[in-house]
């Protein structure tokens, strides 16, 4: 079995997910709008599942960065869980909104159209990702490794908010397993 | 635009009478456009939010200041434009079902600030109509001035979201907000009671 499965299936504190879940909860983190994705559908099914957190899905990814950044100005911390081609809509807002108004963004993208991408479409959207974050000069990390998960993820967050910044925190198939061709 | 006998109204004076109504220290976000430019010459409050971009986006960020702080009004004022680009939005209200939340369109059907172009919605969708089959039950068109106000009374007491729209003129904005954005979320921010002024 690959590392990554027994990561993706692995008891929910010390998987990937669990992690993530946990790192959120510690970091009082507890709105949680999001645009589905296979890869995080163990992480959706915990924080639906979590009273501590308001779950729920938006239509578009813009939508649940415009949710996060009214309740942190509300005094409510959340974070945004999207897939890679998510990501590649949000130019706009991020631009206008989450960096001029200096908002601390937390945003996970589960990561497609690497590491066995079938889709070629996913590939080339996923090759858009970093040269955005990078245009507007904002923090970003991959994640692949499940014993560097919590430090980045909790350190990232208490950076974004401490200098009012926005973060993506990306998490890559060499952590989750990613997603891969199955018919 | 099936908008029955609704008089055609004015942006600026809809949003004098709103505002003349918050006595409570209510949100109200202001979405981009001559809709904050309204709402900034309305006069300034500490609770007021200008969005100066991210078009669409003022339904969904009232939808975050109304989670975050449940028991405080908050209000959103969006064109029709700008709300025909987040439509989905409205069905993400619907299922949260915020009691502290009521939307307001002001619809003139036209893109007004760039050159008055039509809305692809112009002349055959129906803003309510599209609301209530998004799920949001309580959305009406305000017939005048006086229901406007009528209906911000019943939203206040209403028992979930509510949406009302406005037909309103091709008038543009009367002020023009100041277009800094550290300071409109930092003075937002202290309006709500978040922060303290450094």
């Amino acid at each position: 079995m690959a590392i990554a499965e027994r990561q993706t299936q692995g008891s929910s504190d010390n998987s990937w997910h669990g992690i993530v879940l946990q790192t959120l909860k510690r970091n009082e983190i507890s709105l949680i709008p999001y645009v589905p994705d296979r890869v995080l559908t163990p992480l959706i099914k915990n924080l639906h599942a979590d009273p501590f957190f308001t779950t729920f899905a938006t239509a578009r990814e813009e939508e649940a960065v415009g949710i996060v950044s009214g309740a942190w100005m509300g005094g409510r911390r959340g974070a945004v869980l999207m897939q890679t081609s998510g990501f590649a809509t949000l130019a706009n807002v991020l631009a206008s909104l989450a960096v001029p108004y200096q908002i601390p963004l937390i945003m996970f993208v589960s990561e497609r159209g690497t590491l066995g991408e079938f889709n070629y479409g996913q590939s080339l959207v996923c090759r858009t990702m970093r040269p955005v974050l990078d245009s507007l000069a904002l923090e970003h990390h991959t994640i692949t490794r499940l014993d560097e998960l919590e430090f980045i993820t909790d350190r990232s967050i208490k950076q974004a908010v401490t200098t009012q910044a926005p973060v993506a925190l990306i998490l890559n198939p060499l952590l989750t397993g990613g997603k891969v061709f199955d018919k | 635009m099936n908008t029955g006998n609704t008089k055609t109204m004015n942006r600026f004076d809809i949003t004098s009478r709103l505002i003349a109504k918050l006595k409570h220290e209510e949100a109200v976000i202001g979405g981009i456009g001559n809709t904050n430019f309204d709402l900034w010459a309305a006069g300034h409050r500490p609770q007021n939010f200008y969005m100066l971009g991210s078009m669409g986006l003022a339904f969904p960020i009232a939808l975050g200041v109304a989670l975050a702080q449940p028991g405080r009004h908050v209000f959103a004022l969006e064109g029709d434009g700008s709300l025909l680009m987040q439509l989905g939005a409205l069905s993400t209200i619907a299922s949260l079902r915020p009691k502290n939340l009521v939307m307001i369109v002001m619809d003139n059907g036209i893109y007004q600030i760039t050159g008055a172009q039509p809305t692809p919605a112009a002349g055959v969708a129906d803003i309510v109509a599209i609301a209530l089959g998004s799920g949001l039950a309580n959305s009406a068109w305000a017939a005048d001035e006086e229901d406007f106000e009528r209906l911000v009374d019943d939203a206040m007491a209403a028992a979930g979201p509510s949406l009302i729209a406005v037909r309103i003129d091709d008038k543009p904005g009367l002020g023009t907000t100041r277009r800094d954005p550290v300071q409109i979320r930092e003075r937002f921010m202290q309006g709500l009671g978040v922060r303290e002024p450094l």
